[in-house]
């Protein structure tokens, strides 16, 4: 049964036509890259699986099951987690309140509640080591590299038991030893049984990570394609509108 | 595979910096060491730092402006500003003040003053986060609208007889405890004890709570902050709210202490309670900020003015070194920001 499965979804704004009759599925344990040029209506889709739009038609299945999300916070409580383009780090805090922010462990103390400092330590730094990241929950993020700042964000979604986990340009801004470590966390998230949809223009990125390919081009489907079956100059033809459409 | 895996383990365990060499790069130390040495030279150098009568007084003195400061460096975590914390205290104290003259105790001044200040900092608070004016422009507006509310309150006279309370208005914030240690008797003054329990509790909130990290984190990245799932507007009305009741307290102990309420306390205190959040190590960018550091800022202000008079410099001068020790604690963190970039 897919993860998450889209079955012609559309929204528009006013007159435009953002995303027009898209259907997808997405496996558990699948990494789908999605990719289109600007405007292609990529960040819209994604924001409605993030639940920060309603589709304007269509439905949502999340295993099997209808859902209907009118605020970010319930794609979270879906299991469905999404690593921002900008991280959304706070440098001023230490990794571990990173991972924790908005979900802090407390405990009680007499009659307040604190912050339960060394579980989060103890937990940031499993999660850390299942990424296989040398990031420390002790330091803080304004020191760390481009690749443990993605650690940082990507360790985030494994605080719950999130089944679907999107990623928006997680390797546009970093040097290329950091991409290759990005990519590791990504496999990693793959081999937990988790659901990645990357969205990125970086077309040697998305060959080396991804299952499966889907190409948007003008809020349409273009293209839905094992990564075996196609090629990255076929996909930059998609993208162009060179090649009209592969079935 | 497993040797790999436990060095991995090694270096996630490891931190970046210890404890103590976070302590010893931090502005906050830094300025505590000069107010150290600031205090060592005037006990050699003059007859009369040392007394105790002097320390009393400078204790006490520190204590309207540290409170302050407390609440203000909330404020300067979250990225804002407040202005207008003279001119609360002096709406306050007016209510307190006009409460008690009409005849009420105690009590009733003190909460009709408390809910004052909250009144003016939940509008703050409504106007910055919600209606997203800055807080800079806001609290300006209210600088000059609290003043105007406590001379409207008092028809601008001095208030200096509060009622049937009187006298416990004055011992709340004119009196002292007195203790024995070291052989002989020590006073401390009652405005000192609320200065060192509010610091507690602030130092407290900001470490160990939730709320407290969810103010760092919205003076770090308000946006980040806003995407997981940080209340961040309840959150900066809070902060304003906390930043007039700080006020607001200082205002009533303070009229306790002076004994009478004139409609110009207070002026230009706004600046003297920001320069004590900032030399304590407050960043104005926000995201930085200790309790501790407002005390410590507060304190190597009332060092400066006291030592002035005591080495018989001009007051004049006073401006001068409380500028000067403003930027002498700035370029600390520069220095140590210079370091890091290189």
């Amino acid at each position: 049964m897919p993860v998450l499965q889209l079955s012609n979804i559309s929204k528009h704004f006013g007159a435009i036509q953002a995303v027009n009759d898209v259907s997808l599925s997405i496996e558990p344990g699948e990494v789908v890259g999605l990719m289109g040029d600007n405007g292609a209506g990529k960040s819209t889709l994604v924001k409605m699986i993030a639940g920060n739009y309603r589709p304007s038609h269509g439905s949502m299945q999340l295993e099997g099951k209808e859902i209907v999300m009118h605020r970010p916070v319930e794609a979270r409580q879906h299991g469905i987690e999404i690593v921002h383009q900008d991280l959304a780090l706070c440098d001023n805090l230490t990794a571990a309140a990173n991972v924790f922010l908005g979900r802090e462990m407390r405990k009680w103390m007499g009659p307040v509640q604190i912050l339960n400092y060394p579980a989060m330590y103890k937990r940031a730094a499993q999660i850390f080591a299942e990424l296989k990241s040398e990031t420390r929950p002790r330091d803080l993020v304004k020191q760390m590299s481009g690749g443990q700042r993605q650690a940082v964000a990507i360790a985030r979604t494994r605080l719950s038991n999130a089944k679907l986990v999107l990623m928006d340009e997680p390797t546009a801004a970093i040097s290329v030893r950091q991409v290759a470590e990005v990519l590791n966390l990504i496999r990693q998230l793959r081999d937990q049984g988790i659901a990645v949809v990357l969205i990125s223009h970086r077309m040697p990125d998305v060959f080396s990570v991804a299952d499966r390919i889907i190409v948007l081009r003008r809020g349409r489907k273009v293209a839905d394609k094992k990564i075996v079956a196609t090629s990255p100059e076929e996909v930059t033809g998609l993208i162009t509108g060179a090649i009209e459409q592969v079935s | 595979m497993s040797t790999m895996t436990t060095a991995l383990e090694k270096t996630i365990e490891q931190r970046q910096q210890s404890w103590l060499a976070e302590k010893l790069g931090s502005q906050t130390f830094w300025v505590f060491i000069a107010l150290v040495c600031a205090c060592v030279f005037l006990y050699y150098a003059t007859d009369s730092f040392g007394t105790q009568k002097n320390i009393y007084n400078i204790t006490r003195n520190v204590t309207f402006v540290a409170i302050i400061a407390l609440g203000m460096t909330l404020v300067i975590i979250t990225g804002g500003i407040d202005l207008s914390v003279g001119s609360v205290l002096v709406l306050c104290s007016m209510v307190l003040g006009v409460t008690m003259h009409a005849g009420y105790g105690i009590e009733v001044g003190i909460a009709a003053a408390i809910a004052a200040s909250l009144a003016v900092g939940f509008v703050h608070g409504i106007l910055i986060a919600y209606v997203g004016m800055p807080s800079f422009v806001v609290t300006l507006a209210t600088l000059s609208i609290a003043r105007s509310l406590a001379m409207v309150a008092s028809g601008n006279t001095v208030v200096f007889q509060f009622g049937p309370d009187h006298e416990l208005l004055l011992a709340l914030g004119g009196g002292a405890i007195s203790f024995e240690a070291f052989g002989r008797v020590i006073e401390v003054a009652h405005p000192v004890i609320y200065m060192i329990i509010l610091a507690l509790i602030t130092g407290f909130v900001l470490r160990w709570t939730r709320f407290g990290r969810y103010v760092y984190a919205i003076g770090g990245n308000e946006h980040a902050a806003t995407l997981t799932g940080v209340p961040v507007r309840p959150i900066k009305v809070a902060v304003y709210m906390i930043s007039s009741l700080s006020a607001g307290v200082a205002g009533i102990v303070q009229t306790g202490w002076l004994g009478a309420i004139t409609t110009n306390i207070g002026t230009g205190l706004e600046l003297q309670v920001i320069a004590a959040a900032v030399i304590g190590g407050a960043a104005l960018s926000g995201g930085v900020g200790t309790a501790t550091g407002a005390l410590i800022g507060a304190a190597l202000i009332e060092v400066i003015r006291n030592s002035l008079g005591l080495l018989g410099i001009n007051a004049f001068w006073q401006g001068c070194f409380i500028g000067g020790a403003i930027l002498f604690a700035v370029s600390f963190e520069r220095i140590r920001n210079f370091r890091q970039q290189e």
